[in-house]
């Protein structure tokens, strides 16, 4: 290789290259990014808004796939559910919902965890052990079990769901930012570093922290799929996002009681759409790990 | 271009007295620097020779403040230009470090951040000492580059550490040193990882830049024929303690510790007449283990001269008046006639 000219590919472009070989994971990535601009621009690309009650005609409640409209002026290709709604609108606006709540919530947890990780390690001694076994605390309780407990208290709400995520994500990123972290902070460069006087905090956030991404990028991708599917656990449950703003899990739970009356589709669409996405963002994870993992290269 | 003129006491840039450098171990305290002494003035070059585990890296990491628990500087001091650098607060150290004192270490591929570009590197310790703008500190990054005899230094600030060579990642891990204009620069092998021509072009650029800017530097070495080459003084450090101090031509042509007689016969040569195949010398037995040191003189056991007074610990004494040396049995050349006659590295 090159010392000077055209090779100047940072490692992170190689590691944009070495991801487009796999086939299997580009098309996922594409239909990533289609799901998420539907989503950006669900109120223009949706044909009905769902969230508002005077556009809902309750004559349409639960239409099979297919259904043109009682008052005519469109079909309802994937049907209706109990109120009404078309629901090729109500999976566009329930990923939106899903999506934000899932990307927040991973990106505040990593952001948090990483922070605490970095500093655990770092600090070391007691600091450390204290801050690991608060961890190790939090990752013990069963998830769904402690999400209840924190949603029970604080009540229904957007906000709410992402809050209880993040507060059940963050020590998956503390964990694996502080074991990152450890083997870094006994690399030469660390000491270099402190021998060219380069202060603590900026050791940690300009040295450490790039060096301990690759890691931190695969779990958070993993992690955006497990908040989606939590959040949609329970909105299923009843204690996620409130019904005036259904989100996948929610549609899927209002579809339920239909279900043995051969009224698949009010679960069955928002149960695929959710789906696709989790195996997209998996396929998509899967890669990055592979291309981030030095023990996996070719 | 001038140093900072920041010692006006007269002081010398750096005395070390006494220096004493532990490690709390399970198994009890190990003394890695034991009673470690030595002053130097501004522009002299001191090499710090001896074996693996002898103390030396040990006693530069003390001067940089970087002795890490389970290691802590157990006593003596450390005159930085009149200023006892043990008892400084942690953040006037860190504004010493990179700035005043600076450390060059081994092995360039692991001191340079792998995922951070030159420039950001440089920048950054830059504005650890400086509050400059961006452009102005990568300015200065440049200037020093070049300082360094590296050609193109627009290009290779530009460049990941993974894309120069050992030599260039080297210079450019000086170049980060040399930064601030330091006083005082250590060296720990920095050339011990880069191959032959390349050490000699390095070696010749670091004392250029010592002579110019009055740097103090303090080479840490395994290698005889290098400091030969390089140091004004030389301190030669076995298990902890500097056993023979001096001038180079002093200590390298007339050594009278034994060790440092062992250590000049071990270097490989070939004598006229000598024929293929002789046996190369080496000093008999093994570095001792830190933990369980003998009484008295550590080299004792490995020592042909070694007698009941060895189990004592030697005092440091001049027996020729020139260099200093910390054995009971200093001189008799006559154990060692083959490196008393013909001298090292030349």
């Amino acid at each position: 290789m090159s010392a000077l000219g055209l090779d100047l590919a940072s490692p992170w472009r190689r590691a944009l290259i070495d991801f487009c070989r796999s086939p299997v994971a580009l098309g996922a990535l594409l239909v990533l990014v289609l799901i998420t601009l539907a989503a950006i621009f669900a109120p223009w690309l949706a044909p009905q808004n769902p969230y508002d009650l005077m556009q809902l005609d309750v004559l349409d409640a639960r239409l099979p796939p297919g259904s043109p409209s009682e008052a005519g002026g469109y079909t309802y290709w994937l049907g209706t559910d109990g109120q009404g709604r078309d629901l090729v609108s109500g999976i566009l606006y329930g990923l939106r919902i899903s999506l934000m709540v899932g990307i927040g919530s991973a990106l505040a947890a990593a952001f948090i965890g990483t922070m605490v990780g970095l500093f655990a390690a770092w600090a070391g001694g007691r600091v450390d052990a204290a801050l690991m076994r608060l961890v190790d605390l939090l990752l013990s309780f069963p998830t769904i079990l402690m999400a209840l407990m924190i949603l029970a208290y604080m009540g229904k709400g957007v906000g709410n769901v992402v809050f209880t995520l993040v507060m059940l994500e963050w020590a998956y990123y503390a964990r694996t930012a502080r074991g990152q972290a450890l083997v870094e902070v006994r690399r030469e460069y660390v000491d270099a570093a402190r021998g060219q006087g380069v202060p603590g905090w900026r050791i940690v956030t300009g040295h450490l922290l790039p060096n301990c991404m690759p890691p931190l990028i695969v779990i958070g991708t993993l992690q955006i799929a497990r908040a989606i599917t939590l959040e949609a656990t329970l909105s299923f449950l009843g204690l996620g996002v409130p019904v005036t703003e259904p989100s996948l899990g929610l549609l899927i739970a209002n579809g339920f009681q239909y279900m043995l009356s051969n009224e698949y589709w009010i679960s069955l669409f928002p149960g695929l759409a959710l789906l696709v996405t989790i195996v997209a963002i998996n396929l998509v994870g899967d890669q990055v790990r592979d291309v981030l993992n030095p023990r996996l290269q070719r | 271009m001038s140093a900072p003129i920041t010692s006006t006491s007269g002081a010398p840039t750096l005395e070390v007295r006494k220096l004493r450098t532990v490690f709390d171990t399970r198994a009890g305290e190990v003394a890695a620097v034991n009673e470690v002494s030595f002053t130097l003035e501004r522009g002299r070059v001191l090499g710090l020779v001896g074996e693996s585990g002898s103390g030396k890296s040990v006693t530069g990491f003390s001067i940089m403040g970087l002795v890490d628990a389970p290691g802590r500087i157990a006593g003596g001091e450390i005159l930085f230009q009149g200023r006892d650098l043990a008892k400084l607060r942690r953040e006037d150290m860190r504004q010493l470090r990179g700035n005043r004192i600076a450390m060059v270490f081994q092995d360039p591929m692991m001191t340079l951040n792998p995922v951070l570009r030159v420039d950001k590197q440089m920048i950054e310790a830059v504005q650890a000492h400086q509050r400059v703008s961006h452009v102005v500190a990568r300015d200065l990054a440049r200037d020093t580059l070049g300082l360094m005899g590296i050609a193109s230094p627009d290009e290779r600030l530009l460049a990941y550490p993974h894309q120069l060579s050992g030599g260039m990642r080297q210079r450019v891990a000086i170049a980060i040193a040399m930064l601030h204009r330091p006083d005082l620069i250590i060296a720990d092998e920095p050339t011990t990882a880069l191959d032959v021509t390349i050490q000699a072009q390095i070696l010749s650029e670091m004392q250029k830049l010592v002579e110019e800017q009055g740097t103090a530097l303090i080479w840490i070495s395994h290698d005889l024929s290098v400091v030969a080459g390089l140091a004004d003084d030389i301190a030669v450090m076995y298990a902890g303690r500097i056993v023979e101090h001096g001038t180079v031509d002093d200590v390298l042509d007339r050594p009278l510790h034994p060790y440092t007689q062992g250590l000049i016969g071990s270097l490989p040569r070939r004598a006229p007449g000598q024929k293929r195949g002789t046996r190369l010398r080496q000093i008999p037995g093994m570095t001792p283990n830190l933990l369980a040191l003998p009484p008295g003189c550590a080299f004792a056991p490995r020592c042909t001269r070694a007698t009941e007074t060895c189990l004592q610990q030697p005092p440091v004494t001049r027996p020729t008046g020139v260099q200093e040396v910390r054995c009971f049995h200093p001189g008799a050349p006559a154990l060692y006639p083959e490196s008393m006659s013909q001298g090292v590295g030349a």
